[in-house]
């Protein structure tokens, strides 16, 4: 039986649809109302708060903890002021990923890591030599995660620090109603948003707090439905849908790079050793197998193919995490690579996904196919290689 | 004189900017040219009340239609669509009926009622569904004359036709019936539940002076099933920031192009010579060139008020003069201190849906009666969106601001004295009913906006306050808007062309009239 998080009398009480999964060992909902639509909608359009204890928590600290993180991550987290968050991916010895996380610098020698496989032993083997003292938090930290346009506003109202000072990727430690709690700006929709860490005896408190405060701003939970969908938008990848973790998988030809995933940019080669930075290196000077792009699918298209059926086009409601094999040509039989999660955007009326192909297919406006399969055939429709994110709303940053 | 345009589009409401952007699109010199200070028509959010948010007019979005959301890039332009949750119908009785975006809970309410009707409920869903599905085609084509097709109306219609015969028989009756039929009696061979009657009746009496019992009802009724928002027919939602939004998104792609918009510039007239359209006259005096004029206006301020009567057939002006307007509803906006609360509702997240205050069949014809014998409804048929409770910018914190469609209301109601006077009583009329619903309203409100079908007419130029540039009835649709053999956005006038909702597909924020006549004037080679 999964655990329940420090915040589950709330979202149980709130769960209409009682649809829940496992997340890290927890109960995990899916969607709180039995249309997670609207939880999407809030999300985007007003505010929503998203439960995401599960996540595994780290402390580092003491003095090696810049050098042991700098030796883990890719990141140079020896250049990071207190107060800062960063986007971080790690790699094993063959450059090849295992995680990412934000790694976040609370003090002078003191750090916080978010992974979302275990990474305690990871750190520890690596702190071989160095001595930081490595603290796995992971159950003594509840954590909220409160999104959208209005989450600054709605959270203002409650909070003893001045939030539009706490700029994008900053954290600082403040109170929420009360509740002493270390709050950092980004999350997992790209839109503006706020994650928020707390010891798990005043998360009650906190989710009141934070629920009441939401009233006039048409916060509501959401669930995972509705977190996937975001995140396809915004860009963001998902391990064990995007990539598999090296770490989880015997297989070569699963594991894969921060440059074929699109993350070079969180890899700082010129830094000191790091684990995998020999065999990225290499990757870099030699071009990556593969690059991760952004997929705007042919909606005209797809329309005749459902008018081929005699029927209307039929968009998902829900996003999707299979992959699915995209093709240089009409005829499916030069492969060109796969997408690995989409969605249909209601806010961007386009059909989007995320896609990992051949380097040189990678250009923004390339022409791949994607297989669609209509009442059980078959079918390629064309689609277009597009940046990420698709959305990038200014306040994200603002 | 000052700079040339290719063409000039008289009113920068949501088709005008909509035929502005495809033109410039095509690489066009457009010049779009309000009347008003600020863009939209009848599509527009003016802060009335300092820190409220009004959508003044048009106050839900479903209809736009997806090729021009994809065109145009609306998305990535600012159009921002949340849709409703809910629909909630308080009762005379002090019950209700709700239904809801997801069909199980909608079908637990209307057991409550009627379990008949609640197994019932999602086949009259599915058959409207198919017959959205069914006259969809026909939204996307420019109406031949049947009279004289020529090849390309002919195949049009041969399309079509085969369209139709591929639907099976039962479709082709069920798309006869909803054609000729009223929504009343459509209704009464689905249903029992007179509340669900009541309630699915409203998008048939909509912007028309027809009651539920009256003929081409049921019409109406469809006409408002078939927008589709993720192509899913009927949802209905709210544009982020009010329902102007979707007019500045549809001005910021036309801008993108290169297209000019000028507020404040009111056209006087066309100017028209040797039966050829050379360009506009402002009222300020200012006269400007262009080889193509475009009208959005509705159909008669485009042929009656634009152009002399001497420029038109004689059979023309009187299909014009016949086109029914009779505006027959009105709108009240509020900005509210609190929520407002309504006893009969039992969850206030139900405030996120539209609240229907049409408790019965027999109200809203009732409500018909009042306004077809002159003046308006005594208790009124009310459409009521809450936007704020969905995007919290429309209004300060914990205020909002709540719009309220209102029908009946008649154009002419001099029994109420002045136009002063009439939105007085209308307004007072509209307050009083709704307040039997929701005690505490009259408490909460701190400003309130009332439009009559005059005001309507006065402000956006929408003649006879009628929201839809014309009735929806049969006799006004597709080859008949607005008139016979002037259905494919043309004119007597050569180089002045129409693309008002006045054309086929008709009113609502569809973007079709717009799109469909930019296309036809680019394929005439203008």
């Amino acid at each position: 039986m999964p655990r329940r998080t420090a915040f589950h009398a709330r979202t149980s009480d709130r769960c209409q649809s009682q649809s829940w999964q496992e997340w890290s060992g927890y109960l995990s909902a899916n969607s709180y109302e039995l249309e997670h639509v609207h939880e999407y909608h809030a999300a985007r359009t007003a505010s929503a708060v998203f439960d995401v204890s599960p996540l595994y928590k780290y402390h580092v600290h003491g003095r090696g903890a810049a050098r042991l993180l700098d030796r883990v991550l890719t990141r140079d987290a020896s250049k990071l002021g207190v107060g800062q968050v960063a986007y971080t991916t790690w790699c094993d010895d063959e450059g090849k990923i295992v995680d990412d996380g934000t790694v976040t610098r609370l003090g002078p020698e003191r750090f916080r890591l978010t992974a979302a496989i275990p990474t305690l032993d990871w750190l520890e083997d690596n702190d071989l030599g160095i001595g930081a003292a490595i603290e796995d938090v992971s159950e003594a930290l509840a954590a909220l995660s409160v999104q959208g346009p209005t989450s600054r506003a709605l959270l203002q109202g409650i909070c003893d620090a001045e939030l539009s000072r706490l700029r994008y990727f900053r954290q600082l430690e403040t109170k929420l109603g009360g509740v002493p709690v270390s709050i950092s700006r980004g999350g997992y929709t790209g839109d503006l948003g706020f994650e928020i860490f707390c010891d798990p005896a005043h998360a009650e408190r906190l989710w009141d707090a934070i629920a009441e405060a939401g009233r006039p701003f048409n916060l509501r939970p959401a669930g995972n439905l509705a977190q996937d969908m975001l995140r396809v938008e915004a860009g963001l990848l998902l391990i064990d849908v995007d990539f598999v973790s090296s770490a989880r998988t015997l297989f070569e030809v699963q594991k894969s790079t921060p440059f074929e995933l699109g993350l070079g940019w969180t890899v700082a080669l010129d830094k000191d050793v790091f684990v995998g930075r020999d065999a990225l290196r290499a990757e870099q000077a030699r071009g990556p197998r593969s690059r991760t792009v952004g997929l705007v699918l042919d909606v005209v298209a797809l329309e005749a193919v459902y008018a081929g059926y005699g029927m209307p086009l039929h968009l998902p409601d829900r996003s999707w995490n299979d992959a699915v094999p995209l093709y240089a040509d009409v005829e499916r039989r030069d492969h060109a690579g796969r997408a690995t999660s989409g969605t249909w955007s209601p806010l961007l009326k386009q059909y989007v996904a995320i896609g990992r192909v051949r380097p040189e297919l990678g250009e923004p406006g390339q022409r791949v196919w994607i297989e669609e399969t209509v009442e059980g055939r078959r079918h390629a429709v064309p689609a277009r290689v597009a940046p990420l994110p698709f959305y990038d709303p200014p306040q994200k940053r603002s | 004189m000052a700079k040339r345009y290719d063409a000039i589009i008289v009113g920068g409401g949501h088709n005008g900017l909509t035929c502005a952007a495809y033109l410039a699109r095509a690489g066009r010199r457009v010049l779009v040219l309000e009347r008003r200070h600020v863009l939209g028509g009848a599509a527009v959010t003016e802060e009335i009340f300092p820190g409220f948010k009004f959508t003044v007019c048009s106050y839900v979005v479903s209809l736009l239609r997806p090729e021009v959301i994809r065109e145009l890039e609306l998305a990535k332009h600012g159009l921002h669509i949340t849709p409703l949750d809910s629909a909630f119908a308080p009762m005379e009785n002090g019950d209700y009926l709700a239904t809801y975006s997801d069909p199980a809970s909608t079908r637990e309410e209307i057991r409550r009622h009627s379990p008949r009707d609640a197994e019932m409920a999602p086949k009259f869903s599915q058959m409207l569904y198919e017959m959205a599905f069914a006259v969809k085609p026909i939204l996307g084509v420019v109406p031949p004359d049947p009279s004289r097709p020529g090849l390309r109306g002919l195949r049009t219609l041969r399309e079509l036709g085969r369209h139709l015969q591929g639907l099976g028989r039962r479709s082709f009756h069920d798309l006869t019936k909803l054609m000729t039929m009223s929504a009343s009696d459509l209704l009464d061979e689905w249903y029992e539940t007179d509340v669900l009657k009541a309630l699915s009746a409203l998008n048939g009496i909509i912007g028309t002076m027809l009651g539920p019992k009256s003929p081409g009802t049921a019409y109406v009724l469809l006409h408002h099933y078939m927008g589709e928002l993720d192509g899913a027919f009927t949802a209905w939602g709210c544009q982020k920031g009010g329902t102007g939004g979707v007019s500045e998104a549809i001005a910021s792609a036309a801008r993108s192009h290169g297209a000019e918009i000028r507020t404040e510039a009111p056209v006087a007239k066309v100017i028209v010579k040797r039966g050829r359209a050379t360009g506009v006259a402002l009222e300020s005096g200012e006269e400007i060139e262009a080889s193509t004029v475009v009208s959005g206006a509705d159909p008669r301020v485009t042929f009656r008020k634009l152009v002399d009567a001497g420029d038109l057939p004689e059979d023309l002006v009187a299909a014009i003069d016949r086109f029914k307007f009779r505006g027959s509803s009105g709108k009240v906006n509020l900005a509210l201190d609190a929520l407002p609360i309504f006893p009969a509702m039992k969850d206030p997240a139900l405030l996120r849906g539209s609240i229907e205050i049409s408790p019965s069949m027999d109200y809203l014809e009732r409500a018909y009666d009042d306004a077809n014998h002159g003046g308006f409804s005594r208790r009124p048929y009310m459409d009521i969106v809450i936007p704020s409770t969905v995007d919290p910018t429309m209004a300060p914190p914990g205020k909002h601001v709540m719009s309220i469609f209102v029908q009946y209301a008649g154009y002419d109601m001099p029994e109420y004295g002045t136009p002063a006077q009439q939105r007085e009583a209308f307004g007072d009329a509209v307050l009083s009913t709704l307040c039997e619903f929701a005690p505490n309203l009259k408490d909460v409100i701190l400003h309130k906006q009332v439009l009559t079908p005059w005001d309507l007419e006065q402000t956006i130029g929408l003649s006879e306050g009628n929201i839809f540039h014309g009735e929806l009835t049969l006799d006004q649709l597709f080859c008949f808007r607005p008139a016979a053999g002037w259905a494919d956005y043309r004119t007597p006038i050569r180089g002045y062309w129409q693309c008002g909702s006045g054309t086929h597909p008709g009113g609502g924020i569809t973007a079709g009239p717009g799109r469909l006549a930019a296309l036809e004037i680019l394929r005439a080679g203008n």
